[in-house]
């Protein structure tokens, strides 16, 4: 049974990932919020974005072919409306503005969401707060 | 009903041309690497241009000839420039419906509302900073008999700024408008989403402006907006997009001590208060229509009215008016002047909007109306149409705190004043809030108490130059669309001057 996580990456995230990899090297995810392209996940080379107190950290994840683990932030007081849920990155074809990495490919990672098991939110505090 | 042909049909009010290079040094330039990109009308998801893939290179070719032209551009009077600004104003008035045709066919909203808004608002926006500029004036303080502090305004320089997808051309102008009305040279990026509508009306205007003030680099935010936003060469950086790209310009700004205006968006309340339905009446038709506006722009919009909270002791009649008036709304052609509701800008919008649609009824919110895509049939098949959906639940759950972007609305109730305040403040943003009251005193008091920039008062969604618009909290830094926003593209000179022969007896 994998490790009990608030992220996870679809297999075509996964391959994605690998490819963003190969051509910039470790990564990080920051869940953005607002507007147009707001709710989506931004891929950055890691250290690109500068994470700090107001951040927290979601999840190391483990890619096959990316020795480093893509780490996956959101700010604390949008995580504090986010905690009760379960995040699956996703890709769709797109045009998705921002700075993120992949969106010259043609593709745009996606947020899927749905509610925590009552089990994971015992494990990892999914209550409300 | 008017049906516009669709650009690239014989008849057509505009045409576009099969490929756009960059616009820089008041001219058509490739993009430095030969590379272009597709770019597809969301009206039908096919492909009608294609578009110059710009890199770092094009935009220092982009700053050079930004900063050639600053110098003389910052020199010229007042009064030339709003002369510049009203002949642009006055040509897109000559050009209302191509521009109108070019916007609806690059952005997937309704020509209806091009014609209406997106475009005589730019056209506004232009004449407002015309004006403006012309009633601007330093200022002079007597500190004491011989010592005079003068106050000057002068322009930037070279000023970076990164426009949304969502009103292409009206975005862009609500940026240009004042930078160039201060005196400031610009270098423009458009959304990778909508980079086309722009770059047409830089073919109709581009005559009117020395070469070199305004540039546009099109391309990814990665590839060229990145190294738009983090140049030393810009004197300042503006941005409307989301929180994370928001604060990774404020990094990249900080990197060259450069300030930023920050447009970021918001989940804004709009509350309607009991007295609202004591006669159904023409006010109540009004607030009614007040509540649909989440469906404007198919709810591409930093404001869209997207939390309605309807007080508990006309909750269900107003709510059951509410969700008949939204099925009213007509879903159709963008270019047939009776639709009121079009596609949306792209598809991985599509796509965002449909997860949020699951994780709301994964929460168990309840859908009144809508919640699917909408296939329009024929050519519109391959094109991004939701429904206009009505979510009822509560302010904890995410299609609650979270802007979806889309024609979503979430709807709850509240007991009294106090209640709809607290409700209407536990969000991480500020921009925009409606209140309907028949009751003055109610009205005025909830305007004030909402923690946002823009609080509509019995009405929604107007956008007129001369009334500031800019967020509290996580929506963002800076008030646009007023006077104002002149000074964010101003430095402040203070001359101190002394007029007294004498030494001050120091030394």
């Amino acid at each position: 049974m994998p490790e009990m996580s608030r992220v996870c990456l679809t297999p075509a995230a996964a391959e994605l990932v690998r490819k963003m990899y190969a051509a910039h090297g470790p990564l990080m995810f920051h869940q953005s919020g607002g507007c147009c392209d707001g709710s989506s996940p931004m891929c950055y080379m890691q250290g690109e974005f500068r994470t700090g107190a107001s951040d927290v950290l979601l999840a190391a994840l483990r890619v096959e072919g990316v020795p480093e683990p893509v780490t996956f932030w959101m700010s604390a007081a949008q995580f504090g409306r986010w905690r009760h849920t379960h995040l699956t990155v996703d890709v769709v074809s797109g045009r998705g503005s921002g700075f993120s990495l992949e969106a010259p490919e043609g593709l745009r990672f996606l947020i899927r969401s749905r509610l925590l098991t009552a089990e994971e939110s015992a494990a990892l505090g999914g209550g409300p707060g | 009903m008017t049906r516009f042909a669709a650009p690239g049909q014989p008849g057509a009010t505009m045409q576009y041309p099969s490929r756009y290079d960059h616009w820089i040094g008041g001219e058509f330039v490739p993009s430095a690497l030969g590379r272009y990109f597709e770019n597809p009308t969301p009206v039908t998801g096919e492909t009608f241009c294609e578009v110059a893939r710009g890199t770092a290179e094009d935009v220092e070719r982009a700053l050079d000839a930004a900063h050639s032209a600053a110098p003389a551009w910052g020199r010229t009077s007042a009064a030339e420039r709003a002369a510049v600004l009203n002949k642009i104003a006055n040509r897109m008035a000559e050009n209302l419906e191509a521009l109108a045709v070019a916007e609806t066919w690059e952005n997937g909203k309704p020509v209806r509302e091009t014609l209406a808004a997106d475009i005589p608002l730019a056209i506004d926006h232009f004449r407002y900073f015309a004006g403006v500029i012309r009633a601007q004036e330093g200022s002079l303080a007597e500190l004491d008999d011989d010592t005079v502090a003068y106050r000057f305004h002068e322009p930037l320089g070279v000023v970076a700024q990164i426009i949304p997808w969502n009103f292409p051309i009206l975005m862009a102008t609500w940026k240009l408008a004042p930078a160039l009305a201060a005196g400031n040279a610009v270098v423009l990026k458009p959304a990778e989403q909508t980079p086309a509508s722009i770059l047409y009306l830089m073919s109709l205007i581009g005559d009117i402006l020395p070469p070199g003030v305004v540039n546009i680099v099109n391309g990814f935010g990665v590839e060229a907006g990145k190294p738009l936003a983090s140049s030393p060469r810009v004197a300042k950086v503006a941005f409307t997009g989301e929180t994370t790209t928001g604060r990774l310009i404020m990094q990249y700004a900080s990197e060259n001590i450069k300030p930023v205006t920050l447009e970021l968006g918001g989940k804004s309340p709009n509350i309607f208060f009991d007295d609202v339905s004591l006669s159904h009446d023409e006010f109540y038709d009004k607030a009614l229509e007040g509540f649909t506006m989440f469906a404007l722009n198919q709810g591409e919009v930093c404001t869209c009215p997207s939390r309605a909270l309807i007080q508990q002791g006309h909750y269900r009649q107003f709510l059951t008016d509410a969700v008949a008036r939204t099925g009213k709304v007509a879903q159709g052609h963008p270019l047939d002047t009776t639709t009121m509701i079009g596609a949306q800008a792209s598809n991985d919008q599509l796509e965002k909007i449909l997860s949020y649609i699951d994780i709301g009824q994964a929460e168990g919110a309840k859908v009144l109306t809508g919640g699917h895509r909408a296939d329009r049939g024929g050519e519109l098949s391959g094109g991004y149409y939701v429904e206009p959906t009505i979510f009822e639940g509560n302010n904890s759950m995410r299609i609650f705190q979270e802007e979806i972007f889309g024609p979503v609305v979430s709807v709850t109730s509240f007991a009294d004043f106090d209640d709809a305040i607290k409700i209407a403040n536990d969000t991480l943003y500020g921009l925009g809030a409606g209140v309907w009251s028949r009751n003055i005193n109610t009205a005025y008091r909830a305007g004030r108490a909402i923690q946002a920039g823009r609080v509509w008062t019995n009405s929604y969604h107007l956008y007129p130059a001369h009334a500031a618009f800019g967020g509290y909290k996580g929506s963002g830094i800076g008030r646009e669309t007023h006077k104002m926003m002149l000074e964010h593209y101003q430095q402040t000179k203070n001359l101190l001057v002394s007029y007294s022969p004498t030494a001050m007896g120091f030394f």
